[in-house]
């Protein structure tokens, strides 16, 4: 017996009694229309959270002072005064990991322009600053390094700074702000960023030279830290450890001391954001997966009805000369008949599900060929596991009473 | 999966009686039930030629079920070798069987056993379907032939739960010819019909009889031997006698007989 004469004696099978057939498939349905769905929404949060931290830099490495011990205590970072402009400057001349690098030293306080006022926080940084963090400037431009050497009193300011300062819709380039009484001059406005996926707005800061702010505003001559991007997201560790080996090298530290500094990348951020969503996917995807399990038994159990109901149709065939192994395969291809065509609904149902909720409640979803694939292979193996015992049994009767069975 | 048996080259040797269709060679069957051993068959012998039509009678018990699933080889002899048609019964596996009763054996059962819901044609090509050397088309070329060779012509798309009993006993012989086999075999095959749509099948059987074909037919009734040419009866798994029919009745005329229904 050939496959497609198979094929028509299961197809012809489940036509015989179409509603049963639905029936069972209806488990197969909706069990991969839900592992499709619930894969999509955690996929889709996570792919949302990605980008959001992409959006801040995935490629960013952030050292702060800290990590030292005086008399057993352990020191806040802001007290630490061990990151000089020294390390700011070997780890940019010896860099092979790093594409840019920025000091960083900030201040809040309140900011002043005519009668308008608002808290925020200057951010002294040099340049490089706006590739690191993925600003740029939509209006006017960005200080120069000529502005750095000669800590110039200019800005540039967020979005958020512009619309509560600049109340009657003036343009702010060109217009001096005041910060703890230091006049500013704003030279360029940063383009909106929006608020980050923690919450914070983007928009609210003032970036100023650094060398401003240490001298002018804060009067210190460390820095409070460095922001570096590496040159690509893979390269963060080798740079972390490039970072590492210089600034021990520049602190003088020995083999037993702890580092007295401490690196962090946004890959770690992002790969601890995207731990709790893949906690999240693993979990919708097993409770998905348990429906797709029920209807596998839901198969199962069917099959079995169907080769008790069809016994003497088994003996019939088996006494005109079909073999176990063809009555085997009738019932298999049955029942992965049915799961397939289950799957395939459940595919589309699924993907149709997902969309729904992107669309009605507005949650990010993300369908990746893989899901389907998986789903839709999960479904042929439970229609070959599920199939299988009951295939067995159908095939191991005996003609003789399989013929004479009431 | 068990090698396959090369079924058409036929035995030559001890085995082979020329012109025998079948041949029993002290046949013995044994069932074990509990502690007990229960002799179905004992000893039974006896050899079938091309051509005749032979009724095997015997009351419940008798062991003619036993010797009807011997014959059809849907079961194997304890001791004893069986040939059919040249080929060694006894000895042979499962699915070597399978595709013997396939090629050499038409089954006709009491409660005809067709599938449900399937049209005449698909029912009697049921057995080609498990012999790959039919195409598709040669297939529905076999089944009609077979449905018009029993009167059925007109019925070929006809479903099984449309048709009265006579001619879905009648599809259940097109399905028992349409391989060729070379014997037919019957198990109360009448078993289910009223009387005149049982003589209008034993009409059917002799005119396939005198057509050459050879058919066995298992029964419980004593009437029907009168139409056979041979008639074998068994008790308590023996052969009591085996005797030629020479004054065979005609099925038509008994049919002619009977009295019009007028209902």
């Amino acid at each position: 017996m050939n496959g497609t004469n198979l094929i028509k004696i299961a197809l012809k099978a489940i036509s015989n009694n179409k509603m049963r057939g639905f029936l069972t498939m209806l488990g197969i349905i909706i069990g991969v229309a839900s592992v499709i769905t619930m894969l999509a929404i955690g996929q889709g949060s996570k792919k949302s959270i990605q980008s959001q931290i992409s959006e801040m830099g995935s490629n960013m490495i952030m050292i702060q002072p800290g990590g030292d011990m005086r008399g057993g205590v352990r020191q806040s970072a802001s007290s630490m005064e061990t990151l000089k402009l020294a390390d700011y400057n070997s780890i940019r001349n010896e860099t092979r990991y790093l594409a840019s690098i920025s000091p960083t030293v900030n201040s809040s306080g309140q900011v002043i322009y005519g009668a308008n006022n608002r808290p925020t926080t200057v951010y002294g940084v040099n340049e490089e600053y706006l590739d690191i963090r993925r600003y740029s400037v939509a209006d006017g431009s960005m200080f120069s390094e000529q502005d750095i050497n000669s800590a110039a009193k200019v800005c540039v300011v967020g979005k958020t700074v512009v619309d509560e300062l600049f109340t009657n819709g003036e343009d702010p380039v060109g217009k001096v702000i005041r910060f703890n009484k230091i006049p500013f001059r704003i030279i360029g406005v940063l383009t909106s960023k929006g608020y980050n996926s923690m919450g914070m707005d983007q928009d609210d800061l003032i970036l100023a030279p650094y060398t401003t702010i240490q001298k002018r505003v804060l009067a210190i001559t460390h820095l409070q830290g460095l922001n570096a991007s590496a040159i690509k997201e893979e390269y963060t560790d080798q740079a972390i450890d490039e970072i590492t080996e210089i600034l021990r090298r520049n602190h003088k530290l020995r083999e037993t001391d702890e580092d007295d500094f401490t690196i962090r990348s946004m890959e770690e951020l992002s790969k601890m954001m995207t731990t709790t969503t893949d906690l999240m996917t693993v979990l919708l995807a097993a409770v998905a997966g348990i429906s797709l399990l029920v209807g596998g038994i839901g198969i199962m159990n069917i099959m079995y009805v169907s080769v008790t109901e069809r016994t003497r149709e088994i003996g019939l065939r088996m006494s005109i000369g079909a073999k176990g192994r063809d009555i085997l395969a009738q019932f298999l291809i049955e029942s992965i008949l049915i799961s397939v065509t289950g799957g395939l609904i459940g595919v589309i149902f699924g993907v149709g599900a997902a969309f729904l909720v992107n669309v009605v409640v507005n949650f990010p979803i993300s369908i990746q060929a893989w899901t389907i694939f998986l789903s839709f292979a999960v479904c042929t193996f439970t229609g070959v596991f599920f199939g299988w015992y009951p295939a067995q049994k159908a095939a191991q009767l005996d003609p003789i009473e399989a013929i004479r069975y009431e | 999966m068990t090698k396959k048996t090369n079924i058409e080259i036929p035995l030559l040797g001890d085995g082979r009686t020329e012109g025998a269709v079948i041949r029993l060679d002290q046949i013995k069957r044994d069932f074990q039930v509990g502690e007990e051993t229960v002799h179905a068959l004992r000893n039974v012998s006896f050899a079938i030629n091309e051509g005749e039509f032979v009724t095997i009678m015997g009351t419940s018990g008798s062991g003619k079920s036993t010797l009807l699933n011997t014959l059809g080889c849907l079961d194997t002899p304890t001791a004893g070798e069986y040939y059919l048609d040249g080929v060694s019964v006894r000895k042979m596996g499962k699915n070597d069987r399978a595709t013997l009763r396939n090629r050499k054996i038409g089954f006709v059962f009491q409660s005809y056993n067709l599938l449900p819901k399937t049209t005449a044609i698909e029912n009697v090509e049921l057995p080609l379907m498990y012999n790959p050397s039919y195409s598709a088309s040669a297939r529905k070329q076999k089944a009609i032939e077979s449905l018009i060779a029993v009167g059925l012509g007109d019925r070929l798309q006809h479903k099984s739960n449309q048709m009265s009993g006579g001619q879905m006993q009648r599809v259940a012989i097109a399905r028992a010819l349409v391989n060729d086999p070379a014997v037919i075999l019957a198990d109360e095959a009448t078993g289910n019909l009223d009387t005149r749509t049982s003589y209008e099948i034993l009409v059917l059987f002799q005119r396939l009889h005198a057509e050459g074909r050879t058919i066995i037919f298992v029964t419980h009734n004593p009437e029907i031997a009168q139409y056979s040419s041979r008639n074998i009866l068994l008790k308590d798994g023996r052969v009591v006698s085996d005797t030629v029919n020479n004054a065979i009745q005609s099925a038509a005329e008994e049919l002619a007989r009977l009295p019009r229904e007028n209902d």
